[in-house]
C-alpha cells in the first residue's frame, strides 16, 4: 500500500463507523512493512466488539497490544492502562490508538494530546462509512469531526473512506460513495489517505486515485453469529 | 444516501420505531442497550419527538403508561436489571390495556449479573414478569432487519390489541452491525377512541385505570382480557421452520441461538443426520402447534438457550412430552457454540 505512515496514527470517527477493524488492520500492514509498532484499545464507550477480540491476530503477527484491564470483562468501567503513556512518550516505535466512538469516545485522548502534538509526527484519521445511518452526508460527517476535534484535543489529518455494507458490500457500494467522500475532503480540506476494501473486492477496484487514496485491504473476522451458506 | 444502510441492531430499534411513528421515548441507559436511548437523543429533537432519560427505569415506564393512556405510540427500552425495575409499571399497563413498546436486550442475570448477551429473561418475558393476569406479546428478532421489522410490528400488534408488546432480544443481537432497509411504514394514527385526549364537553369521560372497587368487575376484565388473548394466540403466532420437511430430530431456538444453531443444523445434515429448526419469532403466543406437530414426526427435540433452560419447559408442553427434549445451554453472558450444539444432536440421535 502507497502511504507514509506517521510515528502515531489515531483512528476516530463516528460510532460504529469500522474504527477497529481498520486500526488492527492499518497495524498488521505497518507490521508486515517491518515497521514495529504497537496497538492502543482506548475505547471507553462500546465494552463490545473491540480491538481485544482481535488479540491472537495481533499476538501471531508480534504486535503488541495495550488494552484496559476489563475490557472484554464484564466491568463496564472507563478507566485505561498506565502503559499507554509508554505508546506516545516512547518514540522508537510506532503506535496505533483506537479511539472510541465520537466525541465521548474521543475524551479518552485528550489526556495524550499534549505529548501526540508535542512530537507533531502524528495522522489523526476520520473513519467515515457513508452506510452509517447518522453520518450519510458529508455535512454530517462534519458536525460529528467537529464535536471528536473538541473532545480529543487534536485536529484531524486525513480521511479513512470505510464505506461498506457488511457482508453484503459490492465494488459499486463503495463507488457510489467516492462523490460525498471528495465533497467531504473538499469542505475539509482534508486529503483522503486510504479508502478500505474487503480483500475479495480488491481485483474489482481497479486502480486507486486521488480521490480514493490507497486502498486498505481489510480481511474480516467470521463471527460466531455469521451463517453459514 | 443508499436505501441500504449499516446499523447496530439497537440503532436498527430505535429508527424502526421512529418510522412507526413513535415520538415518544423514555427510558434510562443500561448496556448493553444505550444506543437505543442514545440514537433517540439525537433523532428525536430533530423531528419534533421527545427523548426523555428518566431518573429510572420505574419512572420511565410510567412515562410510558401515561402517553399510551394519551393514544401515542410510545416506547422504552432496558436490558435485564432495568426490565426487573420496569415490571410494575408493565402490569399496570397491561392492567390498563394499553398499547406501548418495552424492548429487553437482555444480559447475564440474577441480580447485577454481567453486561454480556443472555436469553435468560425468557420467563419474565413470556410468563408475566408483574404481578396479576396478563400477557405481553413477546417477539424474539434473529438479525438486525429483524430488530427494524419486528419493531414495527410490535407496534401494529400492540395497537391492534391494545395490550403492552415487548421485543426481546440479547446483547449480541443489540451490538451487531448488518446491512438492513429500514421499512417504509404507513404512519397514518391508528384510531383510538378509548385515549384520555379532553372530552371538549363532547362525549363523555375516557377512564384509564387499572383499579377496580368491586371485584367481579375485575373478573370479567379478566376473561375479557383472556378472551383477547386467546385471539392473539390464534392470529399471530410467527415462526420459522427450517429444514423440517424430512426432519427426524428438532432443534428449537430463538434470537441469537437460532442463528448459532442454523450453522450446527447444516453441518449435522453434512453428516448424513436429518435434523431441522424451528425458530419461534413469538416467544408469547409460543408456536405450540408447529412444535406439536413436529412431535408426531420427530425422535427428539433439543432447545438452545442461553439461559439454564426456561423455553425448554414450553418445548415439552408444546410436545405434549411424547418425545425427548434436551437442553443445550450457556449462560452468563458465555455463548454457545455451533459445535457444541451439533454434540447435543449427536446425542440425541444416540438416546
Amino acid at each position: 500500500m502507497n502511504y507514509t505512515p506517521r510515528r502515531v496514527s489515531v483512528f476516530c470517527g463516528h460510532y460504529g463507523s469500522g474504527k477497529t477493524n481498520i486500526a488492527v488492520n492499518y497495524a498488521l500492514w505497518l507490521k508486515s512493512s517491518g515497521i514495529p509498532v504497537r496497538i492502543a484499545d482506548l475505547d471507553i464507550v462500546n465494552p463490545y466488539f473491540r480491538t481485544k477480540d482481535s488479540q491472537d491476530a495481533l499476538a501471531a503477527a508480534g504486535i503488541p497490544l495495550i488494552s484496559p484491564e476489563y475490557a472484554n470483562s464484564n466491568v463496564d468501567l472507563p478507566a485505561l492502562p498506565q502503559e499507554l503513556y509508554g505508546l506516545v512518550q516512547r518514540r522508537e516505535e510506532y503506535a496505533v490508538m483506537d479511539v472510541g466512538g465520537d466525541d465521548r469516545g474521543a475524551y479518552a485522548l485528550g489526556r495524550y494530546a499534549p505529548y501526540i502534538r508535542e512530537e507533531g509526527n502524528f495522522d489523526v484519521f476520520c473513519v467515515v462509512n457513508f452506510y452509517r445511518p447518522l453520518t450519510q452526508t458529508a455535512e454530517e460527517v462534519m458536525t460529528v469531526m467537529k464535536e471528536i476535534e473538541c473532545a480529543g484535543h487534536l485536529p484531524f489529518t486525513a480521511i479513512v473512506n470505510n464505506s461498506n455494507i457488511g457482508n453484503d458490500t459490492t465494488p459499486d457500494d463503495i463507488r457510489a460513495t467516492f462523490a460525498e467522500c471528495e465533497k467531504l475532503s473538499r469542505l475539509t480540506g482534508l486529503p483522503v489517505a486510504f479508502t478500505t476494501v474487503r480483500e475479495d473486492l480488491l481485483p474489482a477496484m481497479g486502480a486507486p486515485t486521488a480521490e480514493t487514496g490507497a486502498y486498505l485491504p481489510l480481511t474480516l473476522q467470521k463471527k460466531y453469529f455469521d451463517i453459514t451458506t | 444516501m443508499a436505501e441500504k444502510v449499516l446499523m447496530k441492531g439497537n440503532e436498527a430499534i430505535a429508527e424502526a420505531a421512529i418510522k412507526a411513528g413513535c415520538r415518544h421515548y423514555f427510558g434510562y441507559p443500561i448496556t448493553p442497550q444505550t444506543e437505543i436511548a442514545a440514537y433517540m437523543a439525537k433523532r428525536m429533537p430533530k423531528i419534533g419527538g421527545t427523548f426523555l432519560q428518566a431518573e429510572s427505569e420505574i419512572a420511565a415506564i410510567n412515562m410510558v403508561y401515561g402517553v399510551a393512556s394519551a393514544g401515542f405510540r410510545v416506547m422504552t427500552s432496558s436490558s435485564s436489571p432495568g426490565v426487573s425495575l420496569k415490571q410494575e409499571g408493565i402490569s399496570y399497563i397491561a392492567g390498563s390495556d394499553l398499547p406501548a413498546l418495552i424492548v429487553n436486550v437482555q444480559r447475564g442475570g440474577p441480580g447485577l449479573g454481567g453486561i454480556q448477551p443472555s436469553q435468560s429473561d425468557y420467563f419474565q418475558a413470556t410468563k408475566g414478569g408483574g404481578h396479576g393476569d396478563y400477557h405481553l406479546i413477546v417477539l424474539a428478532p434473529a438479525s438486525v432487519q429483524e430488530m427494524a421489522d419486528l419493531t414495527v410490528k410490535a407496534f401494529d400488534l400492540a395497537d391492534k390489541y391494545r395490550c403492552p408488546a415487548m421485543l426481546l432480544a440479547d446483547g449480541t443481537m443489540g451490538q451487531m452491525m448488518e446491512p438492513v432497509v429500514l421499512p417504509e411504514v404507513d404512519t397514518a394514527p391508528v384510531e383510538k377512541p378509548w385515549a384520555v385526549t379532553g372530552t371538549k364537553n363532547a362525549r363523555p369521560h375516557n377512564i384509564i385505570n387499572s383499579l377496580y372497587l368491586k371485584p367481579d368487575q375485575l373478573e370479567k376484565t379478566n376473561f375479557e382480557r383472556y378472551e383477547k388473548y386467546r385471539q392473539i394466540e390464534e392470529n399471530e403466532v410467527m415462526y420459522e421452520s427450517f429444514m423440517m420437511e424430512d426432519a427426524e430430530y428438532c432443534v428449537v431456538a430463538f434470537g441469537i441461538t437460532a442463528r448459532i444453531s442454523k450453522n450446527a443444523v447444516i453441518a449435522a445434515r453434512k453428516k448424513g443426520i436429518k435434523v431441522g429448526m424451528i425458530r419461534p419469532i413469538t416467544l408469547w403466543p409460543f408456536p405450540t402447534d408447529a412444535i406439536a406437530k413436529a412431535a408426531e414426526q420427530v425422535k427428539g427435540f433439543l432447545s438452545v438457550e442461553l439461559s439454564m433452560g426456561q423455553m425448554i419447559e414450553d418445548v415439552r408442553l408444546a410436545s405434549g412430552c411424547r418425545r425427548p427434549v434436551l437442553l443445550c445451554n450457556r449462560t452468563g453472558g458465555m455463548i454457545v457454540s455451533p459445535e457444541e450444539v451439533l454434540a447435543k444432536i449427536d446425542e440425541l440421535v444416540a438416546l
